[in-house]
């Protein structure tokens, strides 16, 4: 069995999966629950000056018939006694001495209210604190969270405070709700950060009760902005997390990857391109602390296979192959191919290309059933047919032998190379 | 599940990766799941089949086998619909439970199947447990003992190990071929298989209570005795365990009952068996004869409604009088019975009317009216002591009352099902695991 263990910034956790700052770290009775049930680490629910909460708080997007693909939510940061908080936190920390215990944090952007709560946390036993930079909904009316991860200015002098005050590591969360997370993470870096984690939640609105015409979450007829996570942010928070890593300056921070991960496979692809801890909400949210089990299973099943015996030869390896468009080969051609034997004749991936890509399927009714072909020298190798095929395997993508040596768009510029042919579009429409 | 137009001898094919995948993602992994209360050796059906739906086809076998060591002839032979997947909240929802049985073939069958070992010995104890009997109840045993650390010696009086999941499972749920192909996974995996060896008589108790430092007993029931009716040593009349066993190893030909007419004695889970096989060899007529009604059969509802969907037909309240013939079968000559007062057991007892005896045309008879328990065997062990319809008796760990000696499957519980069997050998073999390291 591989070795799970990592170590981030000095922290040591028995495995990748940690708990994100969220409901499911409420408590220290959840978070003891959560460690027996094989989490390694936890990020307690954020500590701040007291708030209330509204009541209706969680409103959701289903997919075909799946429930929770997407969260949302507008609640604040804890509604519990700091005093409270920090015992508990000692007691957990002291049951569970081998377990990463990092607590998020967000008070007043003033330089005492920073140093003070920091220390308070690591008083308690915290073995590092996150900053919480991320949550974009009420707290950000006070200035706090997002409204800071959005001014890297701010969040540079605000990891600065922090810094001062902290012996132990600092994380630092940034939200996903601006334009290029590369500013933020270059100025979490220069204030001092000694790890990023993202992606925090995205603003939403998840939908609207077509009755009573109220938002939801519906709270007392009125709605208001939330923050979403769950499955359908993954690709975002991987685009986010990759990015991070690429960049020089800011990819030498050690990354705590968030956003959407359920399963063995997204954590997997979160390590991939750079993280070295992974934090879950949503699917905790759902499923439970349970499916850890899973997690732990899966991906060091995975290892093994890959003959890797430890989860840090994983990390990264993808990174460098995120490339900037301009650097990809125009010159590699795949082209679709439907295995007739396996191919069940439902035609979806005839209209996907006829109507949605580039008319390269033809199909025709034999007996009672559609056959379905690949037009070669229309087909662009685009993958939508694969990606809409029910059964799997039938339509694979195969590389094609070509005349030319690969040929980029940089160097295509340059006049260097010759292009393969292009595909052909068959179908043209005149006037009459 | 659908029946075929022409029932067949081989069993429904596993499912496609795309079908596994859609049924995986359709679980709604219940939290304290009904299907994992529902399956005698508790497997985590939720968390193998989401294993399924994120890929991890290893792993989900893995979480079936640490529950159940035989999980994959389970997957084929358990009677799902009262078990897991009757247990299925989706029942209520649409009427369609996730199909639990075929998704664990689905992950198991390549491990199995394919002889890919999973799992490792601990450090060897240098204990050794005698195992009697080579069935699921023994196998699954002598395979927990194994995993940890022990050396367990499974010795089993036939030629091939298995006892009725090789010979008297019904073929089109399991063949035999894939039932020894569990067991050589299991050799080796390091289980040892003496076949063909009698214990009381190639080898005696005393000396497996002499050599071993604990025994399991895990011996099944015996054989179909005679009904003691006149004209049952005819030929024609055939023992069910025996044609069901002649069918698999291939002595009898599948298609031997060709223009026959089969009569089968008796209304358990056996007797229905023993009917489906028979239309499936061709017979143009089997009729099941039942000495009580509909109700009270012990047999499962769903397999009486499989047989008759298959054209089987029933003889209800009618209870075996005599074999005609000259030489061979020609006809079973029944008797009618009514139902009596309710007995101890609940069920109304048997009164056999005044009416003259019928006779039902008969090519073959086939007796599936119950198997005897191994009295003659037991009585070598006088210390282990059984109840009155001759079950070994146990405690929750599986111990006898004789020290040292583990009894479990159908010698304890009377003859139920493979799953149940598992579940007994591996308590039993976790009881004498933690008595040997004391
Ligand atoms: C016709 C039929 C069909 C069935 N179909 C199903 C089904 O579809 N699904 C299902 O789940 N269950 C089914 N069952 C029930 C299932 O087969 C049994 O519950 C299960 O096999 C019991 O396992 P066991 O290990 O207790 O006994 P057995 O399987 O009977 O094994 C006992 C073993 O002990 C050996 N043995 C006996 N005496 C000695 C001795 N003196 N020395 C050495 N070895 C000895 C025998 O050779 C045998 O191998 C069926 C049973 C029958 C009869
Ligand atoms: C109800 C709810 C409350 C949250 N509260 C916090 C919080 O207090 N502090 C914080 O840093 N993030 C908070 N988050 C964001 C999560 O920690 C996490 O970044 C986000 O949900 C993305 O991960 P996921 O897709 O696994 O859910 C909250 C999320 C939810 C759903
Ligand atoms: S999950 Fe349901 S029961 Fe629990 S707090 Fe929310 S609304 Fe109440």
């Amino acid at each position: 069995m591989a070795d799970l263990g990592v170590n981030i910034c000095g922290i040591e956790s028995p495995n990748p999966f940690w708990l994100a700052s969220a409901p499911p770290t409420n408590t220290g009775d959840q978070i003891a629950r959560a460690f027996d049930a094989g989490w390694g680490g936890a990020v307690w629910k954020t500590l701040g000056e007291p708030i209330e909460n509204t009541w209706s708080r969680y409103s959701s997007v289903d997919y075909n018939g799946n429930r929770m693909m997407g969260l949302n939510n507008i609640e604040l940061i804890t509604d519990r006694p700091l005093e409270t908080n920090l015992a508990e936190i000692e007691a957990v920390k002291s049951r569970y001495p081998k377990n990463a215990l990092i607590v998020s944090l967000m008070v007043e952007s003033n330089p005492e209210a920073w140093h003070r709560i920091v220390r308070q946390a690591e008083d308690a036993g915290a073995d590092g604190v996150e900053l919480n930079f991320g949550c974009p909904h009420g707290m950000s009316e006070r200035g706090m969270g997002s409204a800071i991860g959005q001014v890297p200015d701010y969040c540079r002098d605000i990891v600065g405070y922090a810094k001062e005050a902290a012996t132990k590591p600092v994380f630092v969360k940034l939200t996903p709700n601006v334009a290029d997370i590369v500013p933020p993470a270059r100025a979490a870096k220069q204030g001092g950060a000694d790890a990023i984690s993202l992606i925090n939640t995205i603003n939403s609105v998840t939908g609207v009760d077509l009755d009573t015409f109220a938002p939801r979450p519906t709270v007392a007829g009125k709605s208001s902005h939330g923050g979403y996570c769950g499955p359908a942010v993954k690709p975002i928070a991987l685009h986010m997390v990759s990015a991070i890593a690429r960049d020089a300056e800011a990819g030498t921070v050690p990354i705590s990857g968030i956003g959407g991960i359920a399963t063995w496979r997204d954590a997997a692809e979160f390590i991939l391109l750079g993280a070295t801890t992974v934090q879950v909400c949503t699917a905790v949210m759902h499923w439970g602390y349970r499916i850890v089990e899973g997690m732990i299973d899966g991906l060091s099943g995975y290892l093994d296979s890959k003959g890797m015996a430890s989860v840090n030869e994983l990390r990264g390896k993808s990174v460098d192959r995120l490339q900037k468009w301009e650097n990809l080969d125009l010159n590699y051609v795949i082209k679709a191919h439907v295995d007739q034997e396996a191919c069940i004749g439902c035609g979806l991936c005839y209209i996907a290309c006829n109507d949605g890509a580039h008319q390269a399927i033809g199909a025709e009714r034999e007996g009672d059933r559609t056959r379905v072909w690949i037009i070669d020298d229309a087909c662009v190798g685009c993958n939508l047919c694969s990606l809409v095929c029910p059964v799997h395997n039938c339509i694979t993508m195969q590389q094609q032998d070509t005349e030319h040596e690969s040929l980029t768009w940089v160097e295509y510029g340059e006049g260097k190379g010759t292009l393969e042919p292009r595909p052909k579009h068959g179908v043209t429409i005149t006037a009459e | 599940m659908t029946t075929d137009v022409v029932p067949g001898l081989t069993p429904r094919p596993a499912l496609s990766r795309s079908a596994a995948f859609a049924e995986a993602h359709r679980c709604l992994m219940c939290w304290d799941a009904p299907c994992i209360r529902a399956c005698p050796t508790a497997i985590d059906v939720p968390g193998f089949i989401k294993r399924i739906a994120f890929e991890d086809d290893l792993g989900a076998a893995r979480v079936i086998l640490e529950a159940n060591i035989l999980g994959d002839s389970c997957a084929h032979v358990c009677p799902t619909s009262v078990l897991c997947e009757g247990a299925c909240v989706l029942n209520d929802v649409d009427g369609r439970p996730i199909p639990i049985g075929r998704l664990q073939g689905y992950a198991t069958g390549p491990v199995i199947q394919g002889g890919v070992q999973l799992f490792s010995a601990a450090p060897a104890t240098g204990k050794r447990i005698a195992v009697i009997g080579g069935g699921p109840a023994g196998l699954a045993c002598a395979a927990e003992l194994t995993k940890r650390g022990h050396e367990a010696v499974v010795f089993d009086a036939a030629s091939e190990p298995g006892g009725l999941n090789t010979r008297g499972v019904a073929e089109y749920k399991q063949t035999r071929t894939a039932a020894l192909a569990e067991i050589a996974w299991l050799q080796e995996f390091g289980v040892a298989v003496r076949p063909n060896t009698v214990v009381g008589e190639d080898i005696t108790f005393d000396e497996l209570l002499g050599g071993y430092e604990a025994v399991f007993f895990g011996a099944g029931l015996g054989a179909i005795p005679v009904l003691g009716i006149p004209g049952e040593s005819l030929s024609g009349v055939e023992d069910a365990l025996r044609l069901i066993e002649a069918v698999k190893t291939g002595a009898l030909a599948p298609d031997a009952f060709i223009g026959k007419t089969i009569v089968v004695l008796g209304g358990g889970n056996t007797a229905i068996d023993a009917a489906r096989l028979a239309v499936r060899l061709g017979a143009v007529r089997t009729v099941v004869v039942y000495r009580r009604g509909p109700d009270e059969m012990p047999a499962y509802q769903h397999e009486v409604a499989e047989a008759r969907r298959e054209g089987v037909a029933f003889s209800f309240w009618s209870a075996p009088h005599s074999v005609i013939g000259d030489g061979k079968v020609e006809a079973m000559r029944c008797q009618r019975t009514a139902p009596g007062a309710s007995g101890a057991d609940g069920r109304p007892a048997v009164v056999t009317s005044d009416e003259p005896p019928y006779d039902v045309h008969a090519d073959v008879v086939v007796r599936a009216t119950g198997q005897a328990t191994r009295q003659s065997l037991l009585s070598e062990l006088p210390d282990v002591a059984t109840d009155g319809r001759g079950r070994i008796i146990v405690d929750e760990e599986q111990r006898t009352s004789q020290p040292g000696v583990w009894a479990g499957g159908d010698c304890v519980n009377g003859g139920k099902e493979v799953v149940n069997a598992v579940a007994e050998g591996m308590a039993a073999a976790r009881s004498i695991d933690e008595e040997l390291r004391r």
